[in-house]
């Protein structure tokens, strides 16, 4: 079944003219997902490779009944990309842009909320469903399919415990990056309730980072909602308070939003917390059974 | 970014909010003249992002020339807890009737504004809450929505401030947060805000806090500057565009990607080593951003052994490989070099150093292994 893309997924990229677009949009293509149009204002009528370009997102709706949206497009023109990727009528709406102002997220937020689209992002790598379908830019040869749902707010660091998953002999259903900005679409909370429900996927691996309080709120939410098991890792032990380490929202405030305290939170309720990436994917493989 | 109190006061004022009259200086005789500009008595006060300022020192009051040279004097050059004062803020003195706290803060955890106000100023927030926790009065702002006046004065209501200037402090409550729109601060707080002998609402302190990714938005603010916060390192990656943070340990370390370079710099912490820095190359980071990061890394004289975690997904290992190498031919790399390479044409770019054969260079296969070896190499 996978979450949030598959088989199913009928793409349009806002900013598929572009250098970085036009080079993920391929390579999304290029692994099989559908990938139906793209989207640059003022380069209505062109097309990437064949894929036909339009002005306006709700014409690749009309048009090829685009289901789901990839956002590419530069910081300061991205808020009302997702605007209107949110009016047209997508589904779902993928934001890999990077550096959106808090402010401008602060509107899209609630009106995603509010038209009931699934937004994820920004500033995340987007979400690969293994055999299926891929949106965004994560590097697909480091995951098979498989049993174990990964949610994480760092791409790297996915990559890293994805690979190691793959050498253990263990697949994924599905990968989403939740992205690392101090407002997201889409939480923990709500792709954890994703998995949940997803017959497919049979654990639950979380990559959380320092700041805000996803992870505690997530921590939560596990123990009451969750029958899965999830196993966890949190980065930033070694961070110094109010400093931003890369990530715009990984910066801990006061005491608050400390890996210690993430840790601890996840850990009273029962969630086990590998101490490196490797430890992490070691103990999901032995949940899982396989032999690592 | 964090604004020092006087970039704040004066973000405030351009906005109408009412701030003492004050001037900046650098120098001993700066600040005396600023002195004699605002007259006396005045208050002297040390620009650092820190608290408890007046605990330390930094803030004293002058009665005339003499003794604003003697504070100035004092007080520039100064450290506060381990930040150099350069400037200070020199404003004239204020009579104080009441002392309230006044904040507009986005409230990452529900994704709104928060508005809070409180008779108890001068004390800080987590002190309140120790002291008398329903003293501090929290209101969300509907998203989307304006902060109505309406709001803002049942708030000041609640808070039980005077009621002869309730009005004018629920006017700055609206003012805060239409000044976070517009200057994309996510953090806006007043405290103490005063009620002075003539009953007028002044804002005595300022802590302001500016979106990073909205500065291309406001020409001005980008430029300003904290130089007690500035550390040569830090600034010479600014320079370069590279994303670092100063730890202040041994080893140097550099990664690909912002989660992955965090979690590096803990399993070397659990190997037993100490990070000198987080570094992150970002992703498809070419030859050059390598040399430049290893140029950042190596001029910090603590550094004494370099660890690069590279799991290449859009980064090509090689081409940090042959980053590396160039480097080695322009700047003088004195200490060892661990390098683990993974993902990403990592078999060419384990050629390609294999080939090199860098004197210094040691490679890892895991990034366990590379954190062990690295801190080994540290401590020999």
């Amino acid at each position: 079944m996978a979450i949030v893309v598959d088989e199913e997924t009928r793409l349009v990229v806002s900013g598929l003219t572009g250098r970085e677009g036009s080079f993920h949009g391929l390579r999304n293509r290029a692994y099989g997902t559908d990938v139906v149009a793209g989207v640059t204002p003022g380069k209505g009528g062109q097309d990437v490779e064949g894929i036909p370009v339009y002005e306006r997102i709700a014409e690749a709706v009309a048009e090829h009944g685009a289901n789901t949206s990839m956002i590419f497009v530069p910081a300061r023109f991205a808020a009302p990309a997702i605007e209107e990727a949110i009016d047209a009528g997508v589904a779902t709406v993928i934001a890999i842009t990077e550096g959106i102002p808090v402010f401008d997220m602060l509107g899209i937020y609630w009106r995603a909320k509010e038209a009931g689209v699934r937004l994820i992002g920004p500033n995340c790598p987007g979400v690969l469903s293994p055999g299926k379908s891929n949106v965004g830019i994560i590097p697909a040869q480091f995951f098979d399919p498989g049993p174990i749902g990964v949610v994480s707010k760092s791409g790297t660091l996915t990559y890293q415990i994805g690979n190691e998953l793959k050498q253990a002999g263990v697949g994924n259903s599905s990968i989403v990056g939740i992205g690392g900005d101090p407002i997201v679409g889409s939480d923990f909370i709500d792709v954890l309730t994703l998995f949940e429900g997803d017959d497919e996927t049979e654990l639950i691996v979380m990559v959380g980072e320092i700041g805000g309080d996803a992870e505690e709120r997530a921590a939560d939410f596990i123990a009451e909602r969750v029958s899965k098991p999830v196993v966890a890792y949190i980065a930033g032990f070694t961070a110094p308070p109010g400093k931003q380490m890369g990530h715009a929202g990984a910066i801990i405030s006061g005491s608050s939003g400390t890996a210690e305290g993430k840790q601890e939170a996840l850990e009273a309720r029962g969630v086990r917390v590998g101490r490196s990436p490797t430890e992490t994917a070691r103990l999901a493989a032995e949940a899982i059974g396989a032999r690592a | 970014m964090d604004l020092l109190e006087y970039q704040g006061k004066q973000l405030l004022a351009r906005h109408g909010v009412a701030v003492p009259d004050g001037r900046v200086a650098d120098s001993v005789p700066a600040a005396a003249e600023a002195a004699d500009e605002v007259g006396y008595p005045c208050v002297v006060k040390a620009q650092v992002r820190i608290g408890k300022r007046g605990k330390a020192g930094g803030i004293k009051i002058a009665n005339d020339r003499e003794e604003a040279l003697r504070h100035a004097e004092a007080i520039l050059g100064m450290e506060i807890r381990g930040l150099t004062v350069h400037e200070v803020w020199v404003e004239r003195a204020s009579k104080i009737d009441a002392e309230y706290y006044a904040s507009i803060i986005f409230d990452r955890s529900e994704k709104k504004l928060l508005a809070m106000l409180s008779r108890m100023g001068g004390m800080d927030v987590e002190e309140m809450a120790d002291t008398d926790p329903s003293a501090l009065i929290r209101r969300h702002v509907d998203p989307g929505g304006e902060f109505a006046s309406e709001a803002a004065r049942e708030l000041s209501i609640d808070a039980r401030i005077d009621e002869d200037v309730t009005d004018h402090v629920a006017e700055l409550l609206v003012k805060l947060h239409d000044v976070a729109f517009a200057e994309d601060a996510t953090l806006i707080e007043i405290n103490p805000l005063i009620v002075t002998s003539d009953r007028d609402v002044v804002a005595l302190d300022a802590k302001v806090t500016i979106d990073n990714n909205a500065t291309f938005r406001h020409e001005g603010l980008a430029d300003l500057r904290d130089r007690s916060a500035e550390d040569p390192q830090e600034q010479m990656a600014k320079e370069k565009g590279l994303t670092y943070v100063k730890l202040g340990g041994e080893i140097g370390i550099l990664g690909n990607g912002a989660g992955l370079c965090m979690s590096t710099l803990d399993v070397v912490a659990q190997a037993g080593g100490r990070p000198a820095n987080f570094l992150d190359a970002g992703g498809g980071s070419k030859a050059e951003t390598i040399v430049d990061a290893l140029d950042v890394i190596t001029s910090d004289p603590n550094v004494n052994a370099i660890l690069f975690n590279i799991f290449g997904g859009i980064t090509r290992c090689d081409e940090i490989a042959k980053g590396i190498i160039e480097a080695s031919t322009r700047i003088q790399i004195d200490v060892p070099l661990v390098v683990r390479l993974d993902g990403t044409n990592s078999e060419e770019g384990l050629g390609l150093l294999a080939d090199a054969d860098l004197p210094r260079l040691q490679v890892e296969k895991t990034m366990l292994g590379a954190a062990e070896r690295v801190v080994e190499m540290a401590s020999a």
